[in-house]
C-alpha cells in the first residue's frame, strides 16, 4: 500500500495529519521516490504474472480433468461392450471368471494348435512335392506318404479334445480362413467334393479304380447326408423343446418348467460332439480308403492335389480380408 | 441280453435305438438309403430297456446307441457303420443277410 510519504514527515505543520496518505498520481495509483517505483514496478510486473499463471494452471487443471471424465466415460461404455460380448459367448479371458477364462483359452489354445498342425502339414507336403519332382522311388514316397497320412489322424484326434472342451467352437469352423469356412460341413470339409475334384486329376486311372472311386465318392456322400439328416433332427428337436418354453408365462410353476427345458436343451446340445467325432472319422476312414485304391504314385499326386487346393482357398481368404473397401 | 438276441435274430437288420439319439436318425436315414428295412427297436418303449443297455454295452457298444445287428450278428455302433460303409463291406454284409438285393 502507500508507503508514508517523507513529505508528509512535517510536523511543524498544525494542520498535516500524520496519516496523511501519500500522493496519488492521477490514476489513483500509489507513487514513492524513483527507486521505490521501480520497486513497486516489479513488484506488480511480477504480482501480474503470478496472476497469469494461477489462471493458465487452472485452465490446465481443468483440460486434465476434461480428460479424466472422457477417459472415464470410454472406460464405462468398454465395460458394458465387454458385459455384452461375454453374454454372447464371445471368447474373452478375464481375471475374475475362471470358467470363461478356461473355455476362451480353449479355443485360443485350440487355434494354436491347428495352426501348427498346419505349418507342419505344409512343410510335409512340400517334401512330397520335392520328392516326387526329384522322381523318388516308390520306396521313398510311401514312406512321406504314410507320414503325411499318420499326421492327420494328429489333427482328428485335437479337434476331438477341443470338441469336448468346446464343440461351438469346431462348429463355427473360426479356426479356418473365410473362404474354406464358405464349405464347412459338420466342422471340416466334405469328402465328398474331394473325391470329385480328385478323379479328374488323377487320370489316367484303371477302370478297376474309376469304379472304386466312384463307388468310394458315392457312399461318403451317402454317409454325409445321414449325419446331416441327424443334425437336422437336432436341431428341429432344440428349436421345438425352445418354443415349447417360450409358451409359458411368468409364473412360478412355469419358471420350473422352464428349466426343465433348458435342461433337456443341454442335454441336446450333449451329442453335438458325437457328430464332429462321426465326420472327422468319415473323412479320416475315405481318405484311408482312396489310398488302398491307388498307386504309390498317384497317392503322392492326390496328397499334392488336395494341398494345392486347400492353400488356394487360403489364400483367397488372404486376398479377400485385405481387399480395398469403399 | 436274450431280449437283444431274440429281437436281433428276427429280421436281417435290426438297430436298436433311443428316441433322444440322434445318432440313431442318422444310421436310419443311411439303411434307408441303401434300401434296407431295419427292424427300429426304441430302448425306451420296453420295460426292461435299461437292461437291454447294459448288455448293448457288455457286448462293446459305446455309446450303447445305436446298435446295429446283421444277419443276427452284432455289427457295431455309429462308428463302426460308417468306416464299413465306407470299404463297401455294410453293403456286402446287408447283400448277404438278404436285407437288400442288387
Amino acid at each position: 500500500m502507500a508507503s508514508a510519504s517523507p513529505r508528509t514527515d512535517t510536523s511543524a505543520d498544525g494542520d498535516i495529519d500524520d496519516k496523511t496518505p501519500a500522493f496519488h498520481d492521477n490514476q489513483g495509483m500509489v507513487v514513492s521516490n524513483p527507486s521505490e517505483r521501480s520497486r513497486d514496478q516489479k513488484t506488480l510486473r511480477r504480482l501480474a504474472q503470478n496472476r497469469e499463471a494461477a489462471r493458465k494452471s487452472r485452465l490446465r487443471k481443468k483440460a486434465y480433468v476434461q480428460q479424466l471424465e472422457s477417459s472415464r466415460m470410454q472406460l464405462t461404455q468398454l465395460e458394458q461392450d465387454l458385459q455384452r460380448a461375454r453374454q454372447q459367448g464371445k471368447y474373452i479371458s478375464s481375471t475374475g471368471d475362471q470358467s470363461q477364462s478356461l473355455s476362451g483359452n480353449g479355443a485360443l489354445a485350440f487355434d494354436a494348435e491347428y495352426a501348427r498342425w498346419l505349418e507342419d502339414h505344409t512343410r510335409r507336403a512340400n517334401e512330397l512335392r520335392g520328392a516326387v519332382n526329384a522322381h523318388a522311388g516308390d520306396a521313398e514316397l510311401r514312406i512321406i506318404i504314410d507320414g503325411l497320412l499318420t499326421h492327420y489322424d494328429d489333427i482328428y484326434r485335437i479337434k476331438a479334445e477341443a470338441a469336448k472342451a468346446d464343440v461351438f467352437h469346431i462348429l463355427s469352423g473360426m479356426w479356418k480362413t473365410p473362404a474354406e469356412r464358405c464349405f464347412l460341413w459338420l466342422g471340416g470339409f466334405r469328402s465328398s467334393e474331394l473325391l470329385k475334384l480328385l478323379m479328374v486329376k488323377l487320370e489316367p486311372l484303371t477302370e478297376h479304380q474309376m469304379i472304386a472311386i466312384t463307388n468310394l465318392q458315392q457312399s461318403a456322400q451317402q454317409a454325409e447326408d445321414a449325419l446331416s439328416q441327424g443334425m437336422e433332427a437336432l436341431q428341429q428337436s432344440l428349436a421345438d423343446t425352445l418354443a415349447g418354453s417360450l409358451a409359458q408365462s411368468n409364473s412360478a410353476g412355469n419358471v420350473a418348467s422352464y428349466m426343465g427345458q433348458m435342461a433337456m436343451a443341454m442335454g441336446k446340445l450333449g451329442t453335438l460332439e458325437n457328430f464332429i467325432c462321426q465326420a472327422d472319422n468319415l473323412r479320416k476312414q475315405t481318405f484311408q480308403q482312396l489310398h488302398r485304391i491307388l498307386t504309390t504314385r498317384q497317392s503322392a499326386r492326390a496328397v499334392i492335389a488336395i494341398n494345392d487346393y486347400f492353400s488356394r482357398l487360403r489364400a483367397l481368404s488372404s486376398l479377400w480380408l485385405a481387399r480395398p473397401r469403399e | 441280453m436274450d431280449t437283444i438276441r431274440g429281437l436281433a435274430s428276427n429280421n436281417a437288420a435290426v438297430i436298436f435305438t433311443k428316441s433322444s439319439c440322434f445318432m440313431c436318425h442318422s444310421v436310419k436315414a443311411l439303411f434307408y438309403e441303401l434300401g434296407a428295412s431295419p427292424a427300429i427297436h426304441e430302448l425306451d418303449q420296453y420295460a426292461n430297456g435299461r437292461e437291454m443297455e447294459y448288455a448293448l454295452r457288455r457286448l462293446g457298444c459305446n455309446p450303447s446307441v445305436p446298435a446295429v445287428f446283421i444277419g443276427g450278428k452284432y455289427v457295431g455302433s455309429s462308428k463302426d457303420i460308417i468306416s464299413l460303409h465306407v470299404d463297401g463291406s455294410l453293403k456286402e454284409k446287408l447283400i448277404e443277410a438278404r436285407a437288400i438285393w442288387l
